[in-house]
């Protein structure tokens, strides 16, 4: 069990606020409202995904203040302490992308020489989606995003939205690893530049380690594990989701959640 | 260094992944919006506004207690995930506390378009469009009476009131036809729901669809305060001209034959 303590807590919260927006939905439940974009806790403290609230400002309109502080509040909380964790303690689309993920591991799925991809897409197309949103006056991932249409597939009822995720599912299992949270969502290429310095890191002990690469084997991002067994270090990079599946799977201790406060690169 | 072959090859990579990219993606974002008209919930700014503020959280549809709200998917033709309604299936009952406008978090739907001036916002004060009535397929207009729209509309005898005129066909009856007054018609749709006809004779239209313009320069001479329109202009054309110039037009050297 201690091997999955973390993936299923993680499972845990992700289900939570699934279960949360549809009660909202439903149910009339008042805890949680709206979705991953823009929510209200018990009717009285908005949230917003500051990347959304970006691309609305980009495309020419000043957003209400109640959403700008909302991600203000937001983007403190990852860019100061929790990094990259919306990713893989929040985010929906996570659950589906893990699943593909793991069947590839089970059924021994390979595809890297067919297709490689830059893990730097993410960057461009975060980019690319802010240029569009300008000169088409309307926020570009917003309009598209498999996470919004997952969370009305679910608390909405909406078919189409299913097929969207259909689609990224398949994509990940056969056509790229890691495809879709790894290297082409912009939401995620934003969280890795805001959350680079964020205080949890997980903290990888050099002595300790065996070079058992079973880190690697499930690590989503795989290049931010570049020091282990090298180096006793933080894993410095911002594409560090903090999922914990590392340090779960180690069975020599030498991987643990941590708090990071200097600003090294 | 990086060869000369290489940043020009990075170059044009750059800008086929911008132009390319971009193409599609705008392209796809328009053809989320190509429905010919949609229409919004009470208080929404105007659609190409609406379109950069609506942050598609959907609450304005989890409080709509009516289910006359509904988000748009991939294929409506709207753009995915905003909120919109369509009145002959489920119309705005104008609820009197706005609860929709009121949970919009990112002033996409806001109240201050509900209220005149400093008063308190009031739904009445809603234009989500305007009832628009197809003559040749209104039965009123046939001459069988039916005021199924009149009797429904929520501001009845105020947005829809009821004219009377001779039937000449028969020559002894009267026609009861409805007519929609834009100044307070406010677009909820209850007409267009309740209308009889296999497709409906009275329909809600986005308010530049179903209105027009006459322009500036027609003034109702028979109204006071239009009517001073024509000093404002006059004062205006006044401040704009530059005497000074106009003089000298005339001495300009160019003007007097050798």
């Amino acid at each position: 069990m201690k091997k999955y303590k973390f993936l299923i807590l993680r499972r845990i919260i992700q289900l939570s606020f699934l279960l949360l927006f549809a009660g909202g939905n439903y149910f009339g439940w008042e805890i949680l409202r709206g979705n991953y974009s823009s929510a209200i806790i018990a009717d009285s403290l908005h949230l917003s995904d500051p990347y959304a609230v970006l691309q609305i400002l980009v495309s020419g309109f000043i957003a209400s203040s109640s959403v700008l502080l909302g991600a203000l509040l937001i983007f403190l909380i990852y860019a100061l302490i929790g990094g990259r964790m919306f990713c893989s303690w929040i985010c929906p689309m996570n659950i589906i992308t893990d699943i593909s993920f793991r069947l590839r591991r089970i059924f021994k799925i390979e595809t890297e020489a067919k297709v490689s991809v830059s893990r730097n897409l993410r960057y461009y197309i975060l980019a690319l989606s802010l240029i569009v949103s300008v000169v088409f006056g309307m926020a570009a991932f917003e309009i598209i995003s498999p996470i919004s249409m997952l969370h009305r597939a679910i608390v909405f009822g909406s078919g189409a939205g299913w097929a969207i995720v259909a689609v990224v599912f398949f994509v990940d299992l056969f056509v790229l690893k890691a495809g879709w949270c790894g290297h082409i969502c912009p939401l995620g290429g934003f969280y890795s530049l805001i959350g680079k310095q964020a205080v949890i890191k997980v903290k990888h002990d050099k002595e300790k380690c065996t070079h058992c690469m079973d880190c690697f084997d499930v690590c989503v991002e795989e290049p931010v594990l570049d020091i282990v067994g090298k180096k006793s270090d933080f894993i410095r990079s911002g594409a560090c989701t903090n999922c914990g599946r590392c340090i779960e799977v180690c069975h020599d201790n030498a991987m643990k959640y941590s708090l990071k406060f200097d600003l090294k690169k | 260094m990086v060869s000369r072959r290489k940043v020009i090859q990075r170059v044009l990579e750059g800008a086929v992944f911008v132009g390319g990219g971009g193409l599609i993606w705008g392209k796809s974002i328009n053809a989320s919006t190509k429905a010919d008209y949609v229409l919004r919930p009470p208080g929404a700014l105007k659609e190409k506004d609406f379109l950069k503020a609506c942050i598609k959280c959907g609450q304005c549809v989890e409080v709509c207690p009516y289910d006359t709200l509904k988000l748009a998917e991939p294929g409506d033709g709207i753009a995915n995930g905003t909120p919109f309604f369509e009145p002959r299936t489920i119309p705005c009952y104008l609820c009197t506390d706005m609860p929709c406008t009121d949970s919009c978090p990112s002033g996409a739907l806001d109240l201050k378009n509900l209220s005149k001036e400093e008063e308190k916002p009031d739904i009445l004060n809603s234009r989500m469009g305007l009832a628009v009535i197809h003559k040749e397929s209104c039965l009123a207009y046939w001459g069988i009476r039916c005021e199924a729209c009149y009797r429904a509309c929520p501001l009845i005898d105020k947005a829809i009131t009821l004219d009377y005129e001779v039937n000449k066909r028969t020559g002894m009856h009267a026609k009861l036809l409805p007519v929609v007054h834009s100044d307070v018609c406010t677009g909820c749709g209850v007409c267009e729901q309740a209308c009889v006809a296999e497709k409906a004779a009275i329909f809600v239209l986005p308010l530049d669809k179903a209105t027009g313009k006459v322009g500036d320069h027609y003034i109702k001479g028979w109204e006071k305060e239009d009517e001073k329109r024509i000093n404002e202009e006059v004062e205006k054309a006044d401040d704009d001209k530059d005497v000074k110039s106009a003089i000298d037009y005339l001495n300009d050297d160019d003007l007097i034959d050798d």
